[in-house]
């Protein structure tokens, strides 16, 4: 399913955003890349510039953003040079997004299964009635009972999950090659939100889409994603494979993000937190913009932004603590927990490997 | 929706009732009889005259009397205009100020409507900003100030329309514009806000990135959502446009029921005072309840609402 | 990717914790809600300007009861309907003519009047200078304005308040009544009150009060039904704070700015009612004057004498458009949502 075949590449994207206090420096120097059939989670907290990032893929930026730099390739084409009319037939069509609220995200005054139908018949130019009847294939396959009688119900008259269902099935019904999910899960209930994210993981295999998941929840994250990135002021920070970012973490502020988060090894101690609050972005930090709230923070932090220090192939992180030259610092107890047991898995998954090996070599004799 | 309704008409009939009563017992209170237009008149004539106004009865009598005669569509007999029936002065009357409302909402509203959407889809550039003077303009600047510059400069100087009188389409021109300014204003100014709220609005948002064009958001999807509250300042507007037109018509002479109105009140005409009042009323009455329906119909959310209850 | 520049040596000591970690401090000085309102309306520079305008307008209008450049009621028959005439200038419009019978002529010197004599905004059919008659009708049209709406703030704000905190039957009850009241054309109830009461100034301003009250009354009750759902209500009430304490310490400070903003609005309505019902005739009686009457005395014979009927208007309109623009103002800046 997921292949090696990179369908989205975001390159050194900045972008500032023209208020009347100044401008604030939203995304500074972001890069990722997306394959074919993945999920990429991008977490950080709110303002880290998430959803600013999606909106610039989807060219959906607000009038007063300015992109100040960098790309977007998709499929080689670069979306923030493209023209309003290819934004258009890209929306909905190759890159769909599902929003954070089901209670305000769909018209309130259209039946529902014409919302669904609308990208069909603005994309395809499919008729009316082939339209609908295929939205309500594609509500039955998103789970809403009863499809055939509610295919003319107004959203108030759907629960907030089934409206979220209602909200995947118009982003899913042109079979989209991206799926960017904007903190999907936040508004709705616990139990709610376990069924959507299944539903997601369901769906994302029947119809073999990306998907960029935003989300400020790690929790979410494990269960959902191929590779996470962790934002902070507008830049990613740390990124790699779900494992090495849960596991095997490199930046202090990812072990702040994970030592906030409870588990299931958590004891009794009291649940940690990052201290302070995320920098102004109308005036970044001349250096780590993590440091003032970062207790590992080095003089070089102040001074000098952090590049990214390689610790797999695929995992990445911009700390001064990697530097050859940096001193050993001792990672929150919960993390160095964390980290052995990475140690474990990687062992295990040596063995394994191994014994596989020998198992096929065993088979080729 | 039928509950609904029957509530609605018996709030409606209640309010109707409170409105006659308190205006006949308001009037009551006032020292003005059929006879002060009259020349001495001998005790027996007045007392003749007061028993053919039904005065001489006593006053719960005159008062059921009223009532039912309301319902039955008898005002009363003018004190001004001692051989009219007050029923037939306002039913002659209530065609030019009808026909001037009616005008003036149309041409008020729609272009509001327009100017209104337009300002919130270009918030922000000239045309929005043209577009908030001009409704500023038109809410501050008193209707009888603006019917008076148009006398003066389209009237008199200009000579395209009729200074005053009532007489074709061209007479109605003038007092229709002034009348109409403030409906106008008001609704360009509601239809801005809503449409505003409307395009920064989850759903917009989700219609933009399904891949509709710009207008196609707008056509699909903010207009309706937009246009549909904006039924509901159709009765305050209906409310500007009474009390607008009894100035109006003053002003063009015009014989429509405000220019009526204001007579009756400078010549303590009782019984018409009481009618137009109650005419007014009604009027205002019915339209609410009809904007409300309306409404009813189409906002789905209170359309099934309505049903399930 | 490891950045390969000779970095200093000391780069990699560990900064002092207690010195950087300080970025829970707030460096924005911290604003009460009021200030954080000005502070917002400041921005708005049309307000500003509507506010100054309306300053400008009241001082004149109630200094001019010290300092009146004529008396406003002091008739002058010799110098009726005397055009403006500005001391030293000569541009057609103040310098004292006026096109009569196709000819422009000079109505100062018609008049008998000596040099000395100029009337700013010239005079009325009875010899009266129009400048004083404005100030004096401008003072007349604010009072009513003001008084009117601050009668209209008691009882909204009262009857608001009481229905919405009572709730239930009451709530129910006095939700009515106002249903009616609103279904009434509120120029109706005006001059039904004012018949009863007869017209003046006294009369004028009740009867706008009354008739303007139940729109300050919705919006009150309507927030007061949301705000006594809050938690510090209910913390109020648990502690034992009586009901009217409650409504004046705990309500009444967060229902301040909507009663501003609407204050603000039913001003300039007020004004315009006032205007209206004088204009009509049914409102400030003679020789006291209101924008209302001036405007009406002015209509009768614009054709003619149009200055008498511009200057009313005008000052009428720029008041009106000044505090609907400054009422405008004041609700974005105490409700930015409202903006952006």
């Amino acid at each position: 399913m997921q292949s090696n075949e990179t369908i989205l590449k975001v390159n050194h994207l900045k972008i500032n955003f023209n208020t009347y206090a100044g401008t604030v420096k939203a995304i500074r120097d972001v890069s990722f890349d997306l394959k074919k059939g993945e999920t990429l989670a991008i977490v950080g907290e709110s303002g880290s510039g998430k959803t600013v990032t999606t909106r610039s893929i989807m060219g959906l930026l607000a009038n007063n953003a300015v992109v100040e730099g960098g790309s977007i390739q998709f499929h080689g084409k670069d979306v923030l040079k493209m023209s309003q009319k290819d934004l258009e037939g890209l929306r909905g069509a190759k890159i769909a997004q599902i929003f954070q609220d089901p209670m305000t995200s769909l018209d309130p005054t259209m039946r529902i299964g014409r919302q669904i139908a609308e990208p069909l018949m603005v994309h395809r130019g499919v008729k009316k009635e082939k339209a609908m009847s295929q939205a309500l294939e594609m509500m039955k396959l998103v789970g809403i009972t009863d499809a055939e009688n509610r295919i003319n119900d107004y959203p108030h008259q759907f629960s907030g999950g089934m409206r979220q269902r209602i909200v995947i099935a118009i982003a899913l019904i042109n079979y989209p090659e991206i799926l960017i999910a904007d903190e999907p899960t936040t508004a709705l209930d616990v139990t709610i939100q376990a069924q959507i994210l299944n539903l997601m993981r369901e769906l994302q295999d029947k119809i073999s889409t990306s998907i960029i998941f935003i989300t400020h929840d790690l929790g979410v994250v494990a269960g959902m994603a191929d590779r996470v990135a962790v934002m902070y002021a507008g830049k990613i920070v740390e990124y790699g494979t779900v494992d090495e970012i849960f596991y095997n973490p490199k930046h202090p502020y990812t072990w702040g993000l994970l030592s906030s988060m409870p588990t299931l090894d958590t004891h009794s101690e009291e649940l940690a937190s990052i201290p302070g609050t995320p920098p102004d972005l109308l005036d970044p930090p001349k250096g780590d913009a993590f440091a003032p709230r970062n207790p590992y923070a080095l003089k070089i932090d102040t001074e000098k932004q952090p590049p990214f220090f390689k610790v797999s192939n695929t995992h990445y992180a911009a700390t001064w603590l990697l530097h050859p030259d940096a001193p050993q610092v001792t990672p929150p107890k919960q993390i160095i927990e964390r980290q052995k047991k990475f140690a474990e898995m990687q062992r295990e998954a040596a063995a394994k490997n191994q014994h596989h090996q020998i198992e096929e070599e065993e088979e080729q004799q | 929706m039928a509950k609904y309704l029957l509530k609605r008409i018996f709030y409606l009939l209640l309010t109707l009732f409170i409105v006659i009563t308190v205006t006949f017992f308001l009037m009551k209170l006032l020292p003005g009889t059929p006879l002060q237009n009259q020349q001495k008149l001998s005790p027996a004539e007045q007392h003749l005259i007061l028993k053919q106004y039904g005065l001489t009865k006593p006053i719960w009598q005159q008062y059921l009397t009223y009532v039912v005669g309301v319902f039955q569509g008898n005002f009363g007999t003018s004190f001004q205009f001692s051989d009219q029936p007050v029923s037939y002065l306002i039913s002659s009357r209530i065609g030019p100020s009808l026909l001037l409302g009616t005008q003036a909402m149309i041409i008020g509203v729609i272009p509001g409507i327009l100017v209104g959407a337009l300002g919130a889809i270009k918030k922000n550039t000239w045309i929005d900003t043209t577009a908030t003077i001009v409704s500023i303009l038109g809410i501050s600047i008193p209707s009888f100030v603006l019917a008076v510059l148009l006398q003066y400069f389209v009237g008199l100087k200009l000579h395209w329309f009729p200074i005053a009188d009532w007489g074709g389409f061209a007479y109605t021109v003038l007092p229709t514009l002034a009348l109409a300014a403030s409906p106008f204003a008001d609704t360009a100014r509601f239809t801005r806000t809503e449409m505003v709220d409307v395009l920064n609005s989850d759903y917009i948002e989700l219609a933009r990135a399904k891949g509709l064009s710009k207008w196609g958001v707008i056509y699909h999807h903010a207009l309706r959502n937009s246009l549909i509250p904006v039924v509901t300042i159709i009765g305050p507007l209906a409310v500007n446009i009474m009390t607008g037109s009894m100035v109006i018509e003053n002003i063009f002479s015009i014989p429509g029921i405000g220019e009526q109105f204001v007579k009756s009140i400078l010549t303590n005409d009782y019984p018409t005072i009481m009618a137009v009042t109650i005419v007014y009323s009604v009027m205002l009455m019915v339209v609410l309840l009809i904007t409300d329906i309306v409404y009813g119909i189409i906002d789905p959310r209170i359309r099934l609402s309505g049903k399930s209850n | 990717m490891a950045d390969e520049v000779k970095l200093p040596a000391d780069s990699f000591e560990p900064l002092d914790k207690s010195k950087h970690l300080d970025s829970e401090k707030i460096a924005a000085p911290n604003l009460t809600f009021m200030q954080d309102a000005w502070r917002r309306l400041k921005k708005n520079k049309s307000a500003i300007i509507a506010m100054v305008i309306l300053v400008i307008f009241f001082v004149l209008a109630f200094g001019s009861a010290f300092f009146s450049p004529h008396n406003p009621n002091a008739v002058n028959p010799q110098y009726a309907n005397l055009p403006p005439k500005w001391p030293g200038l000569n541009i057609n419009g103040v310098n004292g003519t006026l096109v009569q019978a196709g000819t422009r002529v000079n109505a100062y010197q018609a008049a008998g009047a000596g040099a000395g004599v100029h009337y700013w905004l010239g005079t009325d059919y009875l010899g009266r200078d129009m400048l004083s008659r404005i100030l004096f009708g401008t003072r007349i049209s604010l009072t009513v304005a003001v008084v009117a709406t601050a009668v209209d703030l008691l009882i909204g704000v009262t009857f608001g308040l009481f229905s919405g905190w009572k709730g239930g039957w009451i709530d129910n009850f006095m939700q009515r009544v106002i249903e009616i009241i609103m279904s009434i054309p509120t120029l109706v109830v005006v001059v039904l009150l004012i018949l009863i009461l007869k017209p003046g100034m006294m009369s004028i301003t009740l009867a706008i009060a009354f008739s303007s009250w139940t729109t300050m009354a919705r919006l009150i009750r309507a927030q007061t039904l949301e705000l006594k759902e809050q938690e510090y209500v209910l913390a109020a009430k648990t502690l034992g704070e009586s009901s009217f304490k409650i409504a004046f310490k705990h309500l009444l400070p967060n229902l301040s700015s909507i009663i501003i903003i609407q204050t603000m609005f039913t001003i300039p309505s007020a004004i315009f009612f006032e205007a209206f019902l004088s204009f009509v005739g049914i409102g400030i009686s003679a020789p006291q004057a209101s924008l209302g009457t001036l405007l009406n005395d002015g209509q009768k014979n614009f054709q003619f004498l149009p200055y008498q009927m511009w200057y009313p208007a005008i000052v009428l309109s720029v008041i009106m458009i000044a505090f609907n623009i400054f009422a405008d103002g004041l609700r974005d800046a105490f409700d930015p949502q409202t903006k952006e």
